[in-house]
């Protein structure tokens, strides 16, 4: 064996020249090579952190307006009468904000033109007068100065998103409106403040009333629902297709089925939950709990084929090393192999729950798609989620859902970064490299 | 990994059928622990181990040597059921320990493997502290109950494997930050913290340095004194140095067993003479 490996050498040193030569010929086009790779390495990098860079800032820039809010300073007195004294919440709130403009604007007289007035406010006017009132009774007579939600128009105008030196056919706000709002400009009666509403109310048909508040409470049980059933169910079932599991015909086919499901496009699933979850068991649609369970479905091939990479990973020789001091099977896993495969099993989960997050198809089937204006208190009140909003407002023909659109995809990518932030320091805390 | 590589070795030398050669030199011992009579491993249709039969008697070292491939890892495996991790492994035959087949249905594999220790070629301690290391078996078994029980196993053990005085002041610190050989040190002291009767080592000393070398085979002739060792070297030096007993293996078959001196100096098969003289293998 060796005599003929020894010859070889000699045979090629005499034939092709000396070894070293050859190497120094090759050298420069290797070095060439891994110059080339690492140019186009270099290169997807920049393309991609491009492409990030530029939706970011492009729903940054369309979306950060959306935080700030058109508000009107409106004195309102409260005459004799005005107030229902037996009971103030149910006070006529529309026609105090009415008078109150009205007193502003005492040269306003045509029905149109008090139409178009009244329209520069928002109705939710009436909303926030209510809440201030039942917050600390006024006494008759008196007056306070309130500042309430201008209508989006107004907004949009303020925001500069609709030009003011445009044709006023071309405009949504005519002439007049105009020129009421220049003197609140003049008098310093309007201002952009923060936008409060978006991160406290639930949906609306008013842009200004819109919040994103409901939708962030629903993603939230949703997810909730989803990792309570899918990461334990997921888990058990890894741990034991992989360590228990007799390797036969039927695992086999467990297998190659598990792999299928983690293909199946969402709607089916949507599909799924719609015919067995809300037509078969009854359960209430547009709702968290079911929201949960189907995207429970859609995750869990994910934190299945994840997690079993990671037990697959666990060396062998932990496993004799256990085995070898007489431990049972489950001792094994529970003592040693769950811990290392740990930190695997929480990343393929974080990758399933960032899908579920981002999930709108398979939700429209069972019917979290509809519009939902209370924010839900629990898991099986209607609500919506963040992404379905997000196609909502999208969908919407008002200017500021523009702006509110991109502001939602924010909020959801913060709230995605947080529930990966938790996860990351959590992997990291079982993590312990030894 | 490296138990992924032996395995598919293992398998590919496997032999044809033919029939096995018969043993020289005497299998029994005055006071045996393990009796293995007519003992056949399969991998599938692929025999690896023939009709072995051999003693392994109280307080001696028996070590098995013979040239890669030739089963005695297989055969060592098969003494606390190792083998019953590989799915396409089978055995037949007979193997005693303490008069019972260890591979009858009524033998559970838990409390078995528990008297018959085992240490792997390669060092596998758990990726825990070096207390966690020794602790853990004892308290899965329920032998220890109180911290202070663990504590005196803890040290009893290090104490057994020569590992003491090293590690006595980072017991909390990881049992894989230590040397090759301290950890091949830890894993025997795991081995024993459950106060086996039998302990199996494969090629303990593959990996390591001749000073680590020297001190497992010291640990291994303090041992001896409470405990039955069968040992699987490729060293002939390490085997004359720390057994009482040797077992030639060949293809799969036992060649011969004798005392170890007598093997050592004068063998009785071609093949044995041949393999300890470095003719062969």
């Amino acid at each position: 064996m060796n005599k003929s490996a020894g010859k070889s050498v000699a045979r090629s040193s005499s034939g092709r020249g000396r070894t070293i030569d050859i190497v120094n010929k090759g050298l420069k086009s290797r070095y060439r090579k891994e110059k080339r790779f690492r140019f186009y390495g270099l290169l997807s990098i920049v393309a991609s952190v491009v492409f990030l860079a530029f939706l970011l800032s492009s729903i940054v820039l369309k979306g950060y307006s959306a935080f700030l809010q058109t508000y009107i300073k409106l004195d309102v007195s409260f005459e004799a009468g005005m107030l229902d004294k037996q009971n103030p919440g149910r006070s006529d709130f529309q026609g105090i904000v009415k008078a109150a403009i009205r007193d502003y604007y005492p040269d306003v007289t045509g029905r149109q033109d008090k139409r178009d007035l009244f329209s520069l406010f928002s109705s939710g006017a009436a909303f926030q007068l209510r809440e201030e009132v039942l917050n600390k009774l006024p006494e008759e007579g008196s007056s306070i100065s309130l500042w309430v939600l201008a209508d989006d128009d107004v907004d949009m105008l303020m925001k500069g998103h609709m030009k003011r030196d445009v044709p006023e056919g071309e405009r949504r706000l005519n002439d007049k409106q105009l020129r009421w709002i220049e003197r609140l400009e003049e008098e310093g009666r309007i201002a952009l403040r923060f936008n409060t509403t978006f991160f406290t109310a639930g949906d609306s048909r008013e842009p200004e009333l819109a919040g994103i508040w409901g939708a962030v409470k629903g993603s939230f049980y949703t997810m909730l629902v989803t990792l309570v059933l899918s990461f334990p169910i997921g888990i058990a079932a890894a741990v034991y297709l992989e360590e228990f599991a007799p390797k036969n015909l039927a695992t086999d086919f467990i297998e190659v089925n598990i792999n299928n499901l983690a293909a199946v496009p969402s709607i089916v699933f949507g599909l799924l939950g719609l015919a067995v979850f809300l037509n078969f068991f009854g359960m209430p649609r547009s709702t968290p709990l079911v929201g949960g369970i189907v995207l429970m479905l859609m995750t869990l091939p994910t934190i299945i084929i994840a997690s079993r990479a990671a037990l697959k990973a666990v060396p062998p020789s932990i496993r004799e090393a256990a085995l070898g001091v007489g431990s049972s099977k489950l001792q094994v896993v529970t003592g040693h192999v769950l811990p290392l495969a740990l930190p695997g099993m929480l990343t393929g989960t974080i990758i399933g729950m960032a899908q579920a997050l981002g999930e709108t198809a398979p939700l429209l089937m069972i019917g979290m798609v509809a519009f939902i204006v209370d924010v839900p208190g629990g898991f099986t009140d209607p609500a919506a989620v963040m992404p379905v909003q997000i196609y909502l407002w999208a969908d919407s023909p008002e200017r500021a859902f523009v702006e509110r659109t991109s502001a939602a995809i924010m909020v959801l990518l913060a709230f995605l970064i947080s529930m990966n932030a938790v996860a990351v320091v959590m992997r990291r805390r079982f993590e312990r490299r030894w | 990994m490296q138990d992924v590589v032996n395995k598919t070795t293992v398998e590919k030398r496997i032999l044809a059928p033919r029939d096995s050669r018969k043993t020289i030199g005497s299998i029994h011992v005055s006071k045996p622990r393990m009796v293995c009579r007519d003992v056949n491993v399969y991998y599938g249709d692929k025999q690896a181990i023939r009709n072995v039969s051999i003693d392994i008697g109280c307080n001696e070292v028996l070590a098995m040597i013979g040239p890669s491939g030739c089963g005695k890892s297989t055969f060592l495996r098969c003494l606390n059921r190792m083998n019953d991790t590989i799915d396409i492994c089978r055995v037949t035959g007979e193997i005693l320990f303490d008069g019972k087949d260890i591979y009858d249905s009524s033998i559970d594999v838990v409390p078995l493997r528990a008297q018959i220790g085992m240490v792997f070629q390669k060092p596998n301690p758990f990726p825990k502290s070096i207390y966690e290391n020794i602790a853990w078996a004892p308290k899965i078994h329920g032998i220890v109950e109180s911290k202070s029980d663990a504590d005196e196993i803890v040290e009893s053990s290090l104490q057994k494997a020569g590992l003491w005085e090293e590690v006595k002041d980072r017991l909390d610190q990881p049992g894989t930050g230590l040397s090759g050989g301290q950890q091949q040190r830890l894993c025997i002291a795991r081995a024993i913290a459950v106060s086996p009767e039998v302990i199996l080592m494969d090629e303990p000393c593959s990996a390591l340095d001749p000073i680590a070398t020297a001190k497992i085979e010291d640990l291994i002739e303090e041992l001896r004194t409470q405990y039955t060792i069968a040992i699987v070297t490729h060293s002939m030096q390490q085997a004359s140095r720390v057994s009482q007993r040797t077992a030639f293996f060949h293809l799969g078959d036992l060649i011969e067993v004798g005392t170890t001196e007598d093997i050592f100096t004068k063998p009785s098969h071609q093949l044995t003479e041949d393999y300890i003289t470095g003719r062969y293998g």
